[in-house]
């Protein structure tokens, strides 16, 4: 066993890493440490990561962090490249720390938000409440290793129009960065947040991002975000949501580029007459891959669940869906689906889908589909022989068939930001 | 406008058309009518640029171009246009859009400027009332959730909106009643000039009483072996095919 212990990457990738100063409760912190001591990163024979390999990450070599002073940035460059929401407010973390000078100084009536660097021990006696730490490398990692993130509490009652956005940037090489986000919707209280996420000069660069988000009692939370680091850099993301009764939760998930994206989405149901959306759209090409493990727990009766996730892989590029939805025994009048549909561009893409539905409760609608195709080239032809040229022909279906998803978004500045994005990689028009 | 000589055409090495002939001058319409598995759909598919079917032999000159060169999308931009027998349904790309695309990719090739907003609108609406398509069915998905009337009709309509020098309806009638039959028909009627030309395929002569053909041919085993006046289309509902199926035989 001991020899095993020592074999691990864990123990040798954390050593370099900075503990967290950030005020967790003690426990919290030691349950994580002891984890990490325990346990390897995960390999494919690990249920959950049967179709994502993270020995690229294990191997980054954290030692050589060239780390540096924070990119030379103004607030200009920010708003000309990275803000989506004119109107919203802003905030930028580079690798992690917080770049007030970057950032929003002013701050909505309703809500207070600043790092978690700057809270006290009350403010996140919650933080890791319904994070599973045991057999979880990179929550773990993340919670011995945070290095800052955001606290966001909507205040009770508070309706807060401008959307808040935390921008994260990631730059030099083998640079690891545990970000942590913490978010509290007040009772009654409505507000959108947007993740959106950049490399910059970034090499073999590993972002382990968790978001921890309770909605209350008849809050409305939406969040808006948008993966675009460059390929060569790592993405390990986890939201996780609990829902008290008549909140709606909505996330969309926008996932355009990077080497490998991992995104688990952990939504526990735990009230009554809740409404949860998860919609997620993902354009790859080379050999990128991304994987969205979502699961969504209805402990509750009379609520409902709609998840739609859509993909358009094109060369070598990789896909995993992985939709799991839980109906508890006493979870009645559930109304849950989930699809997920992709589009393979290339012969070489693959794209591996796995819906699962495990019920409890015997009155209850769930649905859940899953197609991975081609682009119907009847309909292409279709097309051409209208006098459209085939590569428009295959962008117009391409842009339909993803456009299924992002008409799901309601951020019109944020849907078009996605368009222009798509734009700019692929080419398309939409 | 088009002629095609001895024309042959196979799909997965079996032989369709075999030496195929037809010439189709401007201002006419030409039925072909034929039974099944004549090659009817194969001529279409052939003229609409399908790739699945190889031509081993024979020529088509489209308007003084060799259209057996051409790219689908130039042969649809040449003035070519087919009315599908089954149009496609196209999930989540509006007609709209689709047609809008269309119009300004061929104007494009042609070196023309792309339609105004104000001017492709105007001109939807004058095109679609034309077949009696509502103007929502213009704003939805192509073809999805559409009757077979409404398919058809929308065939008509793109039809009309593209404005090509030649027509083929493929089967267009097929599966039709017989108001949305008057309706197709008065479509294709009102967009007759002396500047283009229209094939009709069809199965049943009753098309014909609508759309009324200058020449009436029928092709059987792969070749068109009578051509007459309208009058044959009857002679046709009335005898059947085999006569003259009998009369190719004993030749």
């Amino acid at each position: 066993m001991n020899e095993l212990i020592q074999e691990s990457k864990v123990v040798s990738f954390v050593e370099h890493l900075p503990k967290t100063m950030l005020p967790f409760n003690n426990d919290l912190l030691s349950k994580a440490s002891d984890v990490l001591k325990s346990i390897d990163f995960p390999t494919t024979r690990t249920e959950a990561w049967k179709y994502t390999r993270v020995g690229r990450i294990a191997s980054i070599s954290t030692a050589n962090q060239v780390t540096r002073e924070g990119k030379n940035l103004s607030r200009e460059d920010i708003n000309s490249t990275y803000q989506i929401s004119k109107a919203g407010l802003t905030f930028v973390f580079e690798n992690g720390v917080f770049r007030s000078d970057l950032s929003s100084g002013e701050f909505p009536v309703g809500a207070t938000i600043k790092p978690l660097t700057g809270c006290d021990k009350d403010e996140l006696a919650l933080v890791g409440k319904s994070l599973q730490l045991e057999n979880e490398v990179f929550h773990s990692m993340n919670t011995a290793f945070a290095v800052d993130g955001m606290y966001i509490s909507i205040h009770d009652k508070a309706v807060i129009e401008a959307p808040i956005q935390l921008i994260h940037l990631i730059t030099g090489k083998n640079t690891v960065s545990n970000l942590r986000n913490f978010i509290q919707i007040g009772k009654f209280a409505k507000a959108e947040i947007m993740q959106s996420f950049f490399a910059l000069d970034a090499e073999t660069s590993f972002t382990n991002v968790i978001t921890e988000v309770n909605v209350a009692e008849n809050a409305h939370l939406t969040i808006n975000k948008l993966q675009y680091e460059t390929e060569g850099n790592y993405h390990i993301a986890t939201e996780q949501v609990d829902q008290a009764k008549d909140s709606t939760f909505t996330i969309n998930t926008m996932t355009l580029d990077g080497t490998l994206v991992r995104n688990n989405l952990n939504i526990e149901v735990n009230g009554v007459n809740c409404m949860t959306n998860l919609h997620g759209a993902y354009v790859l090409k080379s050999n990128q891959h991304v994987d969205n493990h979502t699961i969504v727990d209805h402990k509750q009766p009379h609520c409902e669940s709609n998840e739609l996730y859509k993909g358009v892989m094109d060369e070598k590029s990789t896909g995993v869906f992985n939709g799991k939805v839980f109906v508890r025994k006493d979870a009645q009048k559930i109304n849950a689906f989930q699809s997920n549909g992709n589009v393979l561009l290339s012969d070489d893409a693959t794209v591996d889908s796995k819906p699962e539905l495990e019920i409890y409760a015997d009155d209850v609608k769930c649905s859940h589909g899953s197609t991975t195709g081609q682009l119907d080239e009847e309909a292409v032809f279709y097309l051409r022989a209208r006098g459209i040229s085939e590569k428009s022909a295959r962008h117009l279906m391409v842009a339909a068939f993803i456009g299924d998803v992002l008409s799901k978004i309601e951020n019109d500045e944020f849907r078009e930001y996605t368009h222009s994005h798509l734009q700019d990689r692929f080419g398309w028009e939409f | 406008m088009i002629s095609i000589k001895n024309l042959h055409a196979s799909i997965d090495g079996k032989e369709i058309l075999k030496g195929l002939n037809l010439e189709v001058k401007a201002g006419e319409v030409h039925a072909i009518m034929g039974p099944n598995g004549a090659g009817k759909s194969t001529l279409a598919s052939v003229l609409a640029g399908r790739e699945e079917y190889e031509i081993t032999e024979g020529s088509v000159d489209f308007d003084g171009q060799d259209l057996l060169e051409l790219s689908t999308e130039d042969r649809a931009r040449e003035g070519l246009f087919l009315a599908f027998q089954y149009p496609i349904e196209i999930p989540g790309v509006s007609n709209i859009n689709f047609l809008r695309t269309s119009l300004n990719e061929i104007r494009d090739y042609k070196g023309e400027e792309q339609i105004s907003a104000k001017d492709f609108m105007a001109l939807v609406r004058e095109k679609s009332a034309l077949v009696e398509l509502d103007a929502k069915l213009a704003s939805r998905s192509v073809n999805e959730g559409f009757s077979g009337g409404e398919k058809k009709r929308n065939e008509i309509f793109q039809m009309a909106m593209l404005n090509p020098k030649l027509s083929i309806l493929d089967e267009t009638d097929s599966g039709l009643d017989i108001d949305a039959l008057r309706i197709v028909a008065n479509g294709v009627n009102k967009l007759k000039t002396a500047e283009n030309a229209t094939i009709v395929i069809t199965h049943y002569q009753r098309l014909l009483d609508y759309i009324v053909p200058d020449v009436v041919h029928v092709l059987y085993n792969g070749k068109i072996v009578k051509s007459g006046p309208k009058e044959l289309a009857l002679e046709l509902e009335e005898k059947g095919y085999d006569w003259i199926k009998a009369e190719v035989d004993a030749q």
